[in-house]
């Protein structure tokens, strides 16, 4: 199995505070990762710096075997964030307009010709949305809308899909319809990678699991995962202990 | 490595090895096909209309002037607006200023430089910039840079021209905007910085948009955001000088965000929202320089306060029916028919834009 992503002892602080410390980590084609961790413990951070949009203080990552910071072919990456940017709340944009943006970095300046149309059309249906296509996005559900951005990283092709907690605050029902859909690509053969703080629910189907809080505490089947006593450990380390007490006031 | 770099930089490279080419289709547009045709063009207008209106040379340059305006504004208008830049464009006119206002002092000193706006367009250019420098480098808010700029330029007009000695009347035409004063090779310059800006956005429109939308899904794509940036901040600059002369340096802002407003509130769609929002603003130009001929009112605020008119409408229709009857009430009682029909026309072509949406 050849490694689409490869992080090695990589490390990162936010000025002098480190939230990501000495982490190895790789990803093969064709595995669902599951990231978990509590709050504040680097998963987006660590994310961010697997997919080469952050420079690690130490360490390497190595994306599709290319180091990750001059790694350029963008159309094999697809992104859903954290729901909503301010811009996606106000800005008029259609539903197709933001699938669409998926071939812009294969088409470059050019125009999008049939073929690059047609490929939207199936992205479009593949995640169900195609009725909603004329509808501006910020009309769209929470579930609706994160579904758009899926359909975009399948009109750029993407084979390594990226979701940072992907269904906050979308209803349960269309939260199991999001994770069938999302079985569902990774049996066509995409990589999947994504942040859950909805513990139950991503172990139901990532295949792996990765348990971090600042370091790496297990990385292994998510069948393995649930015996070890990574979470355990992970939730009651002494720093989360620390932030939990400064939350609660005692 | 260095191929690397050629991919990395591949619309750059591409767009800088066309600039040869690109200079002398423009030069050859401007100064050799751009004449005959103005002159035909208001020829045949003249001929077939007949009022003074499009007959004076003053007003066939200030119409020309503001129809390309009308064009460039609300385009790179539609990117800064959804990126909650409303007011670089203002921001930027100010440094604008600042350029005029050594333009004329040099120009004073020195006969052969007399050309202000050649000093606004490096000073506003300049200030776009350093604009995009301060915002990499630094972690403060947004509006922080526009601040600065905005009073810092126009201190250094004010500055400049008070040490000075420069006619009041030059100064105000920079600062409100003055149809009556465009000579032609201001209009050429018009001409030419607006074929650069449709070029440019026709070319990379689809970066920008993705950019606008979404910047860390696009800086996923490995597009090159920061060029981009400082493409879309170079451009606002060239259409800020170049809108300067009819508006006015202090009110320049406003034909960069309303027409785009407006269109907001009728479209979901960007794409169709930027086509409509040249639509409003050339309606706003028309309109404006009608009815500040009409009613000897200064014609930079005469087409702000248009816009903003088609703005309310927009907005609410009750509220815009009433600025807009009134405006065309008046329009009628006070004579000019022409005025009175190409509102009306205006108004009937928004109105079908807004029910087919």
């Amino acid at each position: 199995m050849s490694s689409v992503i490869h992080a090695e002892n990589v490390s990162f602080a936010y000025d002098d505070q480190v939230v990501v410390d000495d982490i190895t980590l790789s990803v093969s084609k064709g595995d669902f990762l599951g990231l978990i961790g509590p709050n504040g413990s680097g998963k987006t951070t660590l994310l961010k710096i697997m997919l080469g949009l952050r420079q690690p203080d130490t360490g390497s990552v190595e994306l599709f075997g290319t180091p990750a910071s001059e790694f350029t072919d963008g159309t094999r990456l697809g992104y859903v964030s954290q729901q909503s940017s301010e811009a996606d709340s106000m800005m008029p944009v259609t539903v197709r307009e933001v699938v669409e943006m998926g071939r812009y970095p294969h088409v470059g300046i050019r125009r999008l010709t049939e073929e690059d149309q047609e490929i939207i059309d199936n992205a479009l249906a593949k995640v169900e949305i195609s009725d909603l296509a004329d509808r501006r996005i910020s009309r769209l559900s929470g579930g609706q809308k994160q579904r758009a951005y899926i359909a975009r990283a399948l009109a750029s092709e993407a084979d390594l899909l990226a979701l940072d907690e992907p269904t906050v605050g979308v209803d349960a029902e269309s939260v199991d319809q999001f994770y069938t859909l999302l079985d569902d690509l990774n049996e066509s053969g995409i990589t999947i990678v994504l942040i859950e703080h909805d513990l139950g629910i991503v172990t139901e189907h990532a295949d792996m699991m990765a348990c971090l809080d600042c370091e790496l505490y297990e990385h292994c089947e998510t069948g393995k995962f649930l015996e070890s006593d990574a979470l355990e450990r992970a939730y009651s380390s002494a720093r989360v202990l620390k932030s939990a007490g400064f939350a609660t006031g005692d | 490595m260095s191929t690397e770099w050629v991919k990395n930089w591949n619309p750059a490279v591409g767009l800088l090895a066309g600039i040869p080419f690109l200079l002398v289709g423009f030069y050859i547009f401007v100064y050799v096909l751009f004449p005959p045709l103005f002159e035909s063009f208001w020829g045949a207008t003249c001929g077939t209309v007949d009022t003074w209106l499009v007959c004076s040379g003053f007003l066939q340059r200030g119409f020309t002037a503001g129809i390309l305006i009308g064009i460039t504004a609300p385009i790179v208008g539609t990117y800064l607006v959804n990126r909650q830049m409303a007011l670089i464009g203002e921001a930027l006119a100010h440094m604008a200023f600042g350029g005029v206002a050594i333009g004329l002092f040099v120009g004073a000193a020195v006969p052969s430089m007399d050309y202000p706006l050649l000093f606004a367009l490096i000073s506003a250019t300049l200030a776009a910039l350093v604009m995009q420098y301060i915002a990499i480098k630094t972690d403060g808010y947004a509006d922080i840079p526009i601040a600065i700029m905005l009073t810092g330029g126009f201190a250094l007009g004010v500055a400049v021209i008070s040490y000075g000695v420069t006619f009041h009347s030059t100064v105000d035409s920079y600062l409100f905007g003055d149809i009556l004063f465009v000579p032609f090779e201001n209009v050429q310059l018009m001409v030419g910085l607006t074929l650069l800006v449709i070029g440019a956005i026709a070319l990379t429109h689809k970066q920008m948009l993705f950019i606008t939308f979404d910047r860390e899904a696009a800086r996923l794509a490995r597009i090159n955001v920061r060029f981009y940036d400082t493409l879309l901040i170079i451009l606002t600059a060239l259409v800020v000088v170049a809108a300067m002369q009819i508006i006015g340096a202090i009110l320049v802002a406003g034909m960069l965000v309303i027409p785009v407003a407006a269109a907001m509130q009728v479209t979901n769609s960007f794409n169709r929202g930027l086509l409509l929002s040249i639509l409003l603003g050339q309606v706003a130009v028309f309109v404006g320089i009608f009815l500040s001929a009409e009613w000897n009112i200064a014609t930079g605020a005469m087409i702000i306060l248009v816009a903003i008119a088609l703005y309310l409408w927009t907005f609410n229709v009750t509220l815009g029916s009433v600025v807009i009857l009134a405006a065309i009430f008046a329009s009628l009682v006070s004579w000019n028919l022409a005025v009175g029909v190409s509102f009306l026309l205006a108004v009937i072509a928004i109105f079908s834009l807004v029910r087919l949406r």
